[in-house]
């Protein structure tokens, strides 16, 4: 384990200033996950800049009746916030779906989503010895041939083929949300669709952050209209990261699909919004068929490897088990 | 000398302590932080130790470049092959001969994750990052960690820890070519790891020319005794003790690197030194339970009776000692057959050494005879319940030897009514709630009742109080206080007069907490020695200011055993709820009956017996160490990666049990350590199959796999029992993958029936 500087930030700008003069510098959050990979020697950062007492803290609405959420709002606070709860049920029935009690407790919306894949090749860490692009770019991606049954079977590539672990991100891609950020130059934001690189030549590049940004906090647009509800698949009944999830909203009137959100956890290196499906449902009739072609057309580019092509009948029933379900949640 | 004062204890008869609940005597110093296990003791000048892995599968280290590491801050000294104190070479333990102790004593790397060097250093993050610092060079040769059957490097066992490699009476293949009905089956298990709460620490210093440990070990005084034979030291000049240990499962009983290493450092640095393994580092330096390949064949009648019963199991072994996963002993005492035949092959390959893990053998055993058993009774149309009772054995089916105690039909009759048993429609696939499809299933349990010689002292003290000491371990069974309660009894006093001590090497030889035989052991011990005491001072002796101290051995009365099949049996029961769609599978209740000698303390023998039946339902659907066959390395150690059930995946546990006190011994006790997981991953498969019609032979019964099984059409035809084949996925290719000491990914396709056997 690297020693480390550690540095409670007073201020954004003071954060913001020592990430961005040091490339080996590193946010702590909640450290549920950052901290583990310190143990294991896939991170190692020199510096470790605390934001605990930074003012990000807050879930406030905005003036189009969306919500901000700080960027050091814990997962807790962030289930339990009344008017998420009320406003984007799925955010709190995925926050929820994640980790443990008390790791929620700890874990931020920011360290959120910039936590790191659960791939064990990568985790491991330098004192295993299979490569991995993510832990030692140009090494190799040992999953491919690997063990993979839990890896990406939409966007990969033949460098890296990890998923990302969050439940959380996988609401706000469906929800439009966006990403707010503070670097040295100012103040930036990315929405959380194009928040993730693509995989590429280049896994270890995992967002379109600026060098040295700051994760502020993620906005929310007022919610899609309809019903909505994330639906989690795992090996066991809690604490496990997901085989398979979907974030969904419909909005349904007249046995008519007026609009869908949906969005895939556990299937790519991002969460996977899956316009295809939505473009598919769009004006279509609301019945088992029409949800069962929509999940074709999104999983039709899907790449399965040899041990992880469970995950499409698993998608597809989630599909059309949670469209019908809301259906008839719209009907009652 | 000097005043005796009579003991007002000796003449207050107390009410008795066995048979009711006692809260657990050190549970207050546990849950408010008092208590100290083997990382928590302080010392002044403690170093700090940290073992470098190698992170090669096989090969030989060619360098170890440990002067750059020497230099980093706060470095006491880099112990490797090329430096470290040399050990006994033919070191024979407590469990026999076993090369895995010699660590640092060749340049010989028989698996990823041997410990190659130890940095010892001022604290623990500087001894860290100077382990993960040093360089390591190997010269590598190819490795093997995929365990096959018909793999031309597997050897028939010759023996196991529970037995002959092989047992064999009357001619299997004839009973088998003139049964009416005929299962043949395979079953497979991955490697499977022990993870206890506590993982393996050790603190070593040498105090007045004596090597005082304090360990996280299931035996005191067996660790002691090993320790200084590999140390080539007096077995007087080591101690260890054990006061508290936060679970073993088998992983403890057996001196383990982290200890050697400490009392190497200690002995070089002349300093105390302590070494606390990470959760990691379990995964490769304390032992595991093998990955296992069975095939059961069964041989009946139609009315179920056996004709044949043959058994073969297949295991890994690493390649610096043989250990022998014993999983078709199992069959030797519950199930007899006029072509019976029961045998072990084990496979060395380049992985750590297993070991004992919570019931060796009768765990993996178990799922394959009771889901075998499972598969007949559907194939002769007859109750899971009804096929056992029409097998029960008059005797042993191996030994010829009586049952000492067999009340295993007394069991399923009570778990049946328990359960609900009655009128269950034995058809599966047809009982819904809404997504989910539902099923019930029963397996036998059963665990062979043994005892250890043990030594115990009972000192009477003046002021009325009295103190036990025994070298046991209390690795949170409950042993202290099951003691405390047998002592309080012998004596006639209330347990609040007693005080145990255990987990002192110093306190004499005592059996380890492990083959369910601890407590029996200990308590047998205990129980004479209090006697004694209360039978001198009921006949006047004086208790001297120092105490009156007496000590019983039971090496006689154990030795003196009559020759018996003694076993405790149980009856399991699962309900499971099955998501074809998604795959999941929810475990709505459980319920085990036990005849298991009698039980000293209900609240706690309550624990255990439950306890054991979560690590069935664990080992059914969430256990399994994955290895990675080009690294040879895990990629899944840790516990985000491996699973054992949450709780969210428990579900209400119902435990019974019934009088079965053990007649030849003074306390009755048969054990219960070990008997909850056994048989309960099988009634769990059992289940599945009853709520999908597919049966599941390979563990974990993950989701991916019951979607790749489908849930069957419900029809009369029977479900074949042919070798399992790699199902096909709808979406994707699958490859029938060659199973991997770790991964048991697809069953074997080719039945090798000469390799096999």
């Amino acid at each position: 384990m690297r020693e480390f500087r550690y540095h409670r930030a007073a201020a954004t700008a003071d954060a913001v200033a020592l990430l961005a003069a040091d490339p080996e510098a590193r946010p702590l959050g909640g450290g549920t996950n950052l901290v583990d990979l310190m143990k294991t020697g896939a991170e190692r950062p020199a510096l470790l800049v605390d934001l605990r007492d930074l003012p990000l803290d807050r879930i406030e609405t905005t003036a189009d009746g969306g919500l901000r959420v700080g960027a050091t709002v814990t997962n807790s606070d962030l289930a339990a916030h009344p008017e998420v709860r009320r406003r984007y049920p799925m955010l709190t029935q995925a926050v929820l779906a994640g980790a443990s009690g008390q790791l929620r407790n700890m874990a931020t919306v920011g360290g959120n989503l910039l936590q790191r894949t659960r791939c064990g090749y990568f985790t491991a860490g330098a004192t295993e010895a299979a490569p991995c692009n993510k832990r030692a770019p140009g090494s190799g991606c040992a999953a491919v041939a690997g063990e993979h049954r839990n890896h990406a079977v939409l966007g990969a590539s033949a460098h890296c083929v990890a998923v990302h672990p969050s439940d959380m991100a996988v609401a706000l891609a469906a929800l439009d949300a966006v990403v707010t950020y503070e670097t040295a130059d100012g103040p930036g934001e990315l929405p959380l669709t194009a928040f993730y690189r693509p995989v590429g030549d280049t896994p270890h590049q995992e967002t379109a952050l600026p060098p040295g940004a700051l994760v502020t906090g993620v906005v929310l647009p007022p919610a899609p209209p309809g019903a909505s509800r994330y639906r989690k698949v795992r090996d066991r009944a809690s604490y496990a990261f997901a085989i398979g999830s979907l974030a969904a909203a419909l909005d349904v009137r007249d046995g008519v699909v007026r609009e869908a959100r949906l969005a895939f956890g556990a299937v790519a290196s991002h969460p996977w919004r899956a316009r295809r499906a939505e473009q598919a449902l769009t004006g279509g009739p609301a019945d088992a068929a029409a949800f069962a072609a929509a999940a074709d057309a999104e999983l039709a580019a899907a790449r399965p490897l040899p041990h992880n092509g469970y995950k499409l009948p698993l998608l597809r029933d989630l599909v059309v088990d949670v469209l019908t379900a809301l259906t008839e949640e719209a009907a009652a | 000398m000097t005043t005796a004062t009579t003991a007002p204890a000796a003449t207050t008869p107390a009410t008795p302590s066995v048979g009711a609940s006692h809260l657990r005597v050190e549970g207050r110093d546990k849950v408010t932080g008092a208590a100290r296990y083997a990382a928590d003791h302080p010392a002044d000048g403690l170093a700090h130790g940290w073992i470098v892995l190698s992170t090669v599968a096989r090969g030989r280290i060619r360098s170890v470049d440990d002067a750059p590491v020497r230099a980093m801050p706060g470095v006491l000294t880099v112990l490797h092959h090329g430096n470290a104190p040399r050990l006994k070479e033919d070191f024979a333990g407590t469990f026999g001969p076993d090369a895995t102790t010699r660590i640092l004593q060749h340049d010989r790397v028989p698996h990823a994750g041997w410990p190659v060097a130890c940095v010892v250093a001022e604290t623990p993050e500087q001894a860290r990052e100077a382990a993960e610092a040093l360089v390591v060079t190997y010269d590598t040769e190819p490795h093997d960690v995929t365990l096959r059957p018909g793999h031309p490097g597997s050897h028939p066992a010759e023996t196991t820890a529970m037995g002959p490699g092989r047992t064999e009476k009357g001619d299997v293949e004839a009973e088998l070519a003139a049964s009416d009905i005929v299962v043949d089956a395979w079953y497979t298990t991955p490697e499977e790891h022990h993870n206890p709460m506590e993982p393996h620490a050790a603190m070593a210093r040498w105090e007045d020319g004596r090597l005082e440990v304090v360990d996280s070990t299931q035996g005191a005084y067996a660790t002691a005794r090993d320790l200084a034979q590999l140390l080539g030291l007096d077995p007087a000049d080591v101690r260890v003790r054990s006061e508290h240990v936060g679970g073993g499962f088998g992983s403890k009983a057996q001196a383990r690197p982290h200890l050697v290493l400490a009392a190497m450092a200690a002995t070089v640095l002349g300093r105390p030194v302590r070494i606390a393994l990470t959760r990691r580092q379990t995964f490769s330096l304390i032992g595991h339970r093998s990955a296992t390949v069975q095939r059961v064949r069964l041989g009946a009648g139609a009315d179920g009776r056996l004709r044949a019963l043959d058994h073969a199991a297949l295991s890994a072994t690493s390649t610096v000692h043989e250990f022998v996963e014993p999983s078709a002993a199992y069959a030797r005492s519950m199930y007899d057959a006029s072509g019976h035949r029961t045998v072990h092959r084990v496979l060395p390959l380049d992985v750590p050494t297993p070991t004992f893990m919570r019931a060796p053998g009768e765990a993996p055993g178990s799922f394959a005879v009771e889901c075998a058993l499972d598969e007949l009774a559907e194939r002769c149309g007859l109750d899971p319940i009804v096929l056992r009772a029409r097998n029960e054995p008059a005797a042993g089916p191996v030994s010829g030897l009586p049952f000492a105690g067999h009340r295993l039909a007394d069991c399923f009759t009570e778990g049946a009514r328990r359960f609900g048993w009655a009128g269950r429609d034995p058809r599966p696939g047809v009982r819904r709630d809404g997504r989910w499809l539902l099923g019930t299933g029963t397996a036998a349990s059963s665990f062979f009742t043994g005892a250890f010689p043990a030594t115990a002292t009972a000192t009477a003290h003046a002021d009325g109080a009295f103190t036990v000491r025994i070298a046991a371990a209390d690795i949170g069974t409950g042993a202290r206080t099951a003691l405390t309660q047998l002592a309080a009894d012998a004596l006639d006093v209330a347990p609040d007069r007693v005080r145990v001590l255990i987990a002192d090497s110093d306190f004499g030889d005592a059996w380890v907490a492990g083959g369910s035989m601890g407590t029996r052991s200990w308590g047998w011990a205990v129980r004479l020695a209090a006697r004694d005491l209360r039978d001198r001072l009921a006949s006047g002796a004086g208790i001297p200011p120092e105490g009156l101290t007496v000590r019983a051995n039971t090496e006689e009365a154990v030795r003196s055993l009559a020759a018996y099949e003694r076993h405790a049996y149980g009856a399991q029961f699962a309900e499971v709820a099955v998501d074809p769609g998604t795959g999941e599978i929810r475990v709505r209740r459980m319920l085990g009956v036990f005849a298991a000698g009698r039980i000293v303390n209900p609240l706690t023998a309550r624990n255990q017996l439950t306890g054991g039946m979560v690590w069935g339902l664990s080992m059914a659907l969430h256990e399994e160490a994955v290895r990675d066959t080009a690294s040879g390395g895990l990629v899944n150690a840790d516990l985000a990666g491996y699973h054992v059930a949450a709780h969210a995946d428990v579900p209400a546990i119902e435990v019974a049990w019934l009088d079965d006190p053990d007649p030849d011994d003074p306390v009755g006790i048969k054990g219960i350590g070990e008997i909850g997981t056994v048989g309960s991953a099988a009634a769990v498969a059992n289940a599945v199959w009853h709520a999908t019609g597919v049966r599941h032979r390979d563990l974990p019964i993950r989701p991916d796999r019951v979607l790749a099984g489908g849930a069957a059409p419900v029809t009369a035809a029977p479900v074949t029992a042919a070798p399992v084949t790699a199902a096909p996925v709808t979406a994707a290719p699958v490859t029938a993958a060659p199973v991997t000491a770790a991964s048991v990914t697809a069953a074997p396709v080719e039945q090798d029936r000469a390799g096999h056997r």
